[in-house]
């Protein structure tokens, strides 16, 4: 069996989020509340408000699993999005990863 | 260019405010999400994997030094300082805040741009010929009548809630570099046995999940009525088209279950109801927008430059670049110059803010202040004097940006699929680096010549795969990506949808695949002469299916 996230949004960034064991938001997937199913419906309507309350978008539970005490997503599209950004590199760290590598086979 | 009158300048910079005070309540509270979305939409605000995602527009994906320097200014200021050119001529930016966008919009509008109808079941950003104005073989710019038409369906009251999104392309050569035949209206500007300007008018063209090549419902329809016509195939489309499944809610879905014979009477029969009232173009009207558009005066025939022959001589990358990043300008003397979005093993269509700046710099200084987006997911400088082309070269080498490998293998287009967008179901950008490095030496790319590679995350398909010479669509099977390939697709006067192979290949196996068609066709190739696309309809499928899967 599964355990579960609950993901989001933040609104004023819209970067993303889990709800916590304290009933807060985190960037980091580390600080993620692991949910049993029982517990899910509860923390699901928590999200909610959040989401009335206008802190969070779009409240929604995702599959995990614990690898050494840090919850993973099982979804590829979940990893992504709870690694804060896209699997490749970006911007001007794109160039500089590309120079390097120019560097390195020249 | 097209410079905003009183009206425009009005209409944006009061949008700004509307939206402004939107964003302030959506964060107050007084607005819910389901309230603020459609708002947001509106302009250009979604809310992606990671972030939120702001599409800017480049009407008919031309703009200048100053336009391009605020690109950049707005990527550093309210970004990670880079932006991503679109298959649409836009513009996206990955990671605004929602809070800041009222003033990055702000900006923007004082360089007279915005993010209006850049999304939403409305009448799309008009997309035009990248080397519109410039070509050699165009029979005129079709930039005022995509002008003419942004200023008929922005904010048109009758086609703001149509059943689906809705867009426009137009070309002004025989040769299609505008992909019209995927479009929902196609607009192909030519001349009749008179000599007077018109339009072939092709509807009902499309990709996403059902991909149709438009059809032609008119031959010739002359320059004033081109208003009517358009609002003659919205009314019969917005009318019939159907809102009761969004995945059928296109025009293509309208005209294929109606028939375009149908269609087209139902099109001509509201056209003659309309054509000789407010819509009729004038023709000092067309001429006012057309003189925004025209070339500057400063841009004269110049002599062959015997300069330009030493340089190339005396240096083969150079010489390689001017021979796939230059288009024969119809001005004797110039070129048009592709500059390259597409490094080896780089992020189709991105760009830094110093890339832009430096871009705008060359515009500038060098190339009469023009710059273009192509839906190809490069830029361009349409009006370059040839003996100034080592000059640019060499900063855009500087910078990064002198890639020679316009129409090759590496070329290639595709959507920010799974790292970025909150639809896509596998990644697009790493298998494109993946190809690009794969290809990356240049003599080989040469040898391989023209072939446009397509690449999509998902079904709705914006990195154009089906019309790919290889198309390359990602799919989610079990968990795990997986990449269908399509073959003999085509976006030009020739637009045909690429037929899918066979079954698909995982994140592992998909550039020995791409690679093993690739070979393939050179193999199977009449000469170097005989292009991927053209032995593809020549061959059919079965020798790539053969290479791909081994004996039936």
């Amino acid at each position: 069996m599964t355990d579960k996230l609950i993901t989001a949004n933040h609104l004023g960034d819209g970067l993303v989020v889990f709800l916590t064991a304290e009933g807060g938001w985190s960037y980091k997937l580390a600080d993620a509340r692991v949910i049993a199913d029982a517990e899910l419906e509860p923390a699901l309507a928590l999200a909610k408000a959040q989401h009335e309350a206008g802190i969070v978008v779009d409240p929604y539970e995702i599959e995990a699993t614990v690898v050494g005490g840090i919850p993973v997503p099982v979804r590829l599209r979940e990893r992504i999005r709870a690694a804060g950004g896209p699997t490749v590199t970006y911007g001007e760290a794109e160039i500089a990863e590309r120079a390097a590598t120019l560097k390195h086979a020249g | 260019m097209y410079r905003y009158d009183e009206f425009d300048h009005e209409f944006v910079t009061a949008r700004v405010a509307q939206f402004r005070d939107q964003v302030g309540r959506r964060v107050s509270g007084e607005l819910t999400e389901d309230q603020f979305k459609p708002l947001r939409l509106m302009n250009g605000v979604y809310l992606q994997l990671h972030a939120y995602m702001l599409r800017v527009a480049v009407p008919y994906g031309t703009l200048n030094s100053e336009q391009m320097r605020m690109l950049a200014h707005v990527a550093r200021k309210y970004d990670r300082g880079y932006g991503h050119f679109t298959t649409r001529q836009n513009i996206q930016y990955n990671w605004p805040k929602l809070s800041e966008i009222p003033d990055a919009l702000a900006e923007l509008a004082s360089v007279e741009m915005h993010a209006i109808q850049t999304s939403g079941n409305c009448i799309r950003n008009v997309t035009a010929d990248h080397f519109a104005g410039a070509a050699e073989d165009e029979v005129a710019d079709p930039r005022p009548y995509a002008e003419i038409l942004r200023q008929w369906s922005s904010l048109h009251p009758e086609f703001v809630f149509l059943p689906r999104k809705f867009k426009v392309a137009v070309t002004g050569a025989e040769r299609d570099r505008a992909a019209i035949q995927v479009h929902d209206i196609g607009l192909h500007l030519k001349k009749d046995a008179e000599g007077r300007l018109g339009f072939a008018v092709y509807i009902g063209g499309g990709q996403g999940r059902t991909p149709m090549v438009a059809k032609k419902i008119r031959d010739f329809l002359p320059e004033e009525d081109l208003l009517s016509y358009s609002e003659a195939i919205l009314r019969v489309y917005n009318l019939n088209g159907r809102r009761d499944n969004k995945y059928k809610a296109r025009i293509k879905i309208l005209v294929h279950e109606t028939g375009a014979d149908e269609i087209s009477r139902q099109v001509e029969e509201e056209w003659e109801r309309i054509r000789h009232g407010a819509l009729k173009l004038p023709q000092g009207e067309v001429e006012r927008i057309r003189e925004y558009f025209a070339a500057p005066d400063t841009l004269t025939a110049l002599p062959p430059s015997p300069v330009l022959a030493i340089e190339r001589a005396r240096d083969p990358e150079f010489d390689a670049w001017v021979e796939r990043n230059t288009h024969p300008h119809r001005i004797p003397g110039h070129v048009s110059v592709t500059i390259s979005l597409k490094p080896i093993g780089g992020t189709p269509g991105d760009a830094t803010a110093d890339q832009m700046d430096v871009v705008a710099d060359l515009a500038k200084r060098l190339a009469f202040d023009e710059i273009r987006v192509s839906h190809e997911q490069n830029l361009i400088l349409p009006h370059v004097a040839k003996r100034d082309l080592k000059a640019i070269y060499d900063e855009l080498v500087v910078a990064g940006l002198a890639t020679a490998n316009a129409g090759l293998v590496t070329d290639i287009i595709a959507c920010p699929g799974l790292d970025y967008c909150a639809l896509a179901n596998a990644r697009s950008i790493p298998v494109a680096q993946r190809i690009s490095q794969r290809f990356g030496d240049m003599a080989r790319q040469r040898d391989i010549g023209d072939l446009k590679i397509k690449i999509s995350g998902c079904i709705n398909a914006c990195g154009h795969h089906h019309v790919g010479h290889i198309g390359i669509l990602g799919v989610e099977k079990k968990g795990e990506e997986f990449y269908q390939i399509s073959l003999g697709g085509s976006g030009d006067e020739h637009s045909s949808i690429g037929e899918i192979i066979g079954r698909g290949f995982s994140t592992e196996e998909i550039v020995d695949a791409i690679e093993t068609v690739v070979d393939t066709y050179i193999a199977k190739r009449e000469s170097h002469d005989e292009t991927f696309l053209a032995a593809y309809r020549r061959l059919g499928q079965a020798p790539f299916k053969e290479a791909l899967y081994g004996q039936a």
